[in-house]
């Protein structure tokens, strides 16, 4: 009895610590971006070689023991090469999603908060972000700007933002008038404490599982900007960039871009893993 | 009378967004920082030659002047001149838009064929091996960089196993059939030109699958979790316990009602494939909106790049306006609410 006891509790514990680890996949996906993560730290002490360093006496050559992944068409090692591309891609996963989810929710929250005409002018510029595919967008914006990896960062937190600004409204509209949120308002409390200290953090649930899913998002649509010209330029070791180099060697030499796609494919399903288990833990009512 | 009404709502709702649009591409175009007249001419171009390109293209008024006339040109479907090809914007549009809308209705239609069945065949098998692949299937449907997986079918499809055509819409050989649609596989069919038509439908197989495993993926997503709401419903229980079939079960009572949130995925994907478009067409040399509107961005070629944002952009709101109506249709709620 007493056994049953102290494992239901222990099992309780782990359950309310951290229920999305109930699940594998998460776990798995967890693993995987960790795994990134570490790569992109460490790059320069687990890179076995310098991934700009040209060795063109070792041109084009197969996954061996000396290049784990072979190398491309300038000898470069693409195991190296890989290493520090998970450094960019998250350091532009991460940019972009706090760019575009600040100013998005600071839209939603204000146009919901405030209601009336500037709820109204808000929400109008929002539909008209969210018109545009996003890509040809970010493609107009990021071209406008001048090919570059900050400009292709800055145009595609240009097109996420507005679903930060929708999902926060919709959020702040549910919670305005909610009980505690009245008690605020009755003690004095100013707009903007009411705002950050008391809407904020009960509409964050929705913003979280968003900004996982745009993380991937974010890698992928970066990755294909580079790869039409407009992102990273080489020799930046930008996933991207990579698949772009290897495109004239694909029937030949295909894993100059075989590994780089991998390893998007991997990064981002990751992420997406990680939404929907955000997803299932946060809002139940979307679980199936 | 109430539909006249809906309808018209949605149509000024639509027209206003187009303005904010038309705003934002315009804005867009003036801040960049080459110079379009130099990027045309090239650096060795005379002071009096940019003059006179400016003043050709209107780039020497001042800005609110230059909005005016290009947002009265849109009215009059003119989207000025191309710096890259010297054409009328609206005339490349109008060559370059049927090669991409036949493009994504085929895509479009692959994924619906395969993520509906997909979705229904694994909420019936929920939890079992049938469900385990879609699931996995979907999952990296929704996280393959599409431009990889198109270079990856070339090399295994066309390089390696030489069963596909690797990018065109047509054999070298093969003469286009004549213009009526724009569509290829239409015009062929019109026209009567068997080789056309089996030369246009297997061009299209590697670029539409490429392009419509993203939305497959959702599709089968969204039919699967609907399906799994609809199969626990009490309704479902009383058509078994009438003894009906499961086959009538799943398509007659399940499917019909989960497939009312699948079509409003189908039209939101309609995004994705416009955007998927654009990579797809590099990769597969595809002669589409998508393909214009990268090399026309590469040459800052700001009036076909305002021209195919535009285009794109309000091809995604009448989607979601079709879908809206095919919805009114379908679910009488919506007609009484």
């Amino acid at each position: 009895m007493a056994e049953r006891t102290v494992a239901s509790f222990r099992s309780a514990r782990v359950t309310a610590r951290a229920p999305i680890l109930r699940e594998p996949l998460n776990v798995l996906a967890l693993t995987i971006i960790s795994g990134f993560a570490v790569c992109a730290i460490f790059a320069p002490l687990l890179a076995p070689y310098d991934p700009l360093a040209q060795t063109l006496g070792s041109r084009l050559e197969p996954p061996s023991a000396e290049h784990w992944l072979g190398t491309d068409q300038l000898g470069r090692d693409i195991a190296s090469r890989l290493l520090y591309g998970a450094r960019i891609s998250l350091v532009i996963g991460v940019v972009v999603v706090a760019l575009a989810g600040m100013f998005g929710t600071l839209v939603g929250l204000v146009a919901g908060y405030a209601g009336g005409l500037a709820d109204e002018a808000l929400m109008r510029l929002t539909e008209v972000f969210l018109a545009f595919p996003p890509l040809i967008l970010a493609m107009a914006i990021a071209g406008a700007l001048g090919p570059s990896l900050t400009n292709a960062i800055i145009a595609i937190a240009a097109v996420t933002w507005a679903v930060y600004a929708r999902l926060a409204r919709g959020q702040v509209l549910s919670l305005r008038r909610r009980e505690y949120v009245e008690a605020a308002r009755s003690i004095g409390a100013s707009r903007t404490r009411v705002l950050v200290r008391h809407l904020l953090p009960n509409a964050i649930a929705p913003l979280l599982i968003q900004a996982s899913f745009d993380m991937g998002a974010a890698i992928i649509a970066a990755a294909g900007l580079s790869f039409i010209g407009f992102g990273a330029q080489p020799p930046t070791p930008e996933w991207g960039v990579m698949i772009s180099e290897g495109r004239n060697f694909i029937s030949t030499q295909p894993w100059l871009s075989l590994f780089p796609g991998l390893a998007i494919l991997f990064a981002v399903g990751a992420f997406n893993v990680l939404g929907d288990g955000l997803r299932d833990v946060l809002d139940p009512r979307l679980r199936r | 009378m109430r539909f006249l009404g809906f309808l018209l709502r949605r149509i000024v709702g639509i027209a206003a967004v187009m303005i904010g649009v038309s705003v934002i591409t315009f804005a867009i175009s003036h801040v960049i920082p080459a110079d379009p007249a130099v990027a045309a001419l090239g650096d060795h171009a005379t002071d009096e030659q940019i003059a006179a390109f400016r003043a050709e293209y209107r780039l020497d008024r001042p800005l609110v002047e230059q909005y005016v006339t290009y947002a009265n040109g849109i009215l009059h479907g003119d989207l000025g001149r191309s710096i890259r090809t010297r054409r009328a914007v609206s005339d490349d549009l109008a060559d370059s838009f049927p090669a991409t809308i036949e493009l994504s209705f085929t895509a479009l239609l692959v994924s619906m064929l395969v993520g509906i069945p997909a979705g229904v065949w694994s909420a019936i098998y929920r939890g079992r091996p049938p469900d385990f692949i879609v699931r996995l299937l979907a999952l990296a449907g929704g996280s393959i960089p599409v431009f990889w997986l198109g270079l990856i079918v070339i090399g295994l499809f066309y390089y390696q196993l030489g069963w596909f055509p690797g990018g065109g819409r047509l054999d070298t050989f093969v003469a286009p059939p004549p213009t009526r649609t724009g569509l290829y596989v239409v015009d062929s069919l019109i026209a009567g030109d068997l080789e056309a038509l089996r030369s246009s439908l297997v061009h299209l197989v590697l670029p539409a699958l490429t392009l419509g495993y993203f939305s497959t993926a959702v599709i089968a997503r969204m039919t699967r979790s609907s399906m799994l709401e609809v199969l626990g419903q009490d309704y479902m229980r009383t058509a078994r316990a009438k003894g009906l079939r499961e086959r009538v079960i799943v398509v007659r009572h399940a499917l019909r009602n989960a497939l009312i949130p699948t079509i409003t995925i189908i039209g939101l994907t309609f995004g994705s494939l416009l955007s998927g478009a654009v990579l797809t067409e590099t990769i597969f040399s595809w002669p589409g909106l998508g393909r214009y509107a990268t090399a026309s961005a590469v040459s800052l070629d700001f009036p076909a790049v305002l021209g195919v944002t535009l285009l794109a952009a309000i091809v995604y709101p009448v989607a979601n306006l079709v879908v809206d109506i095919a919805y009114y249709w379908l679910d009488p709620r919506i007609q009484r609410g």
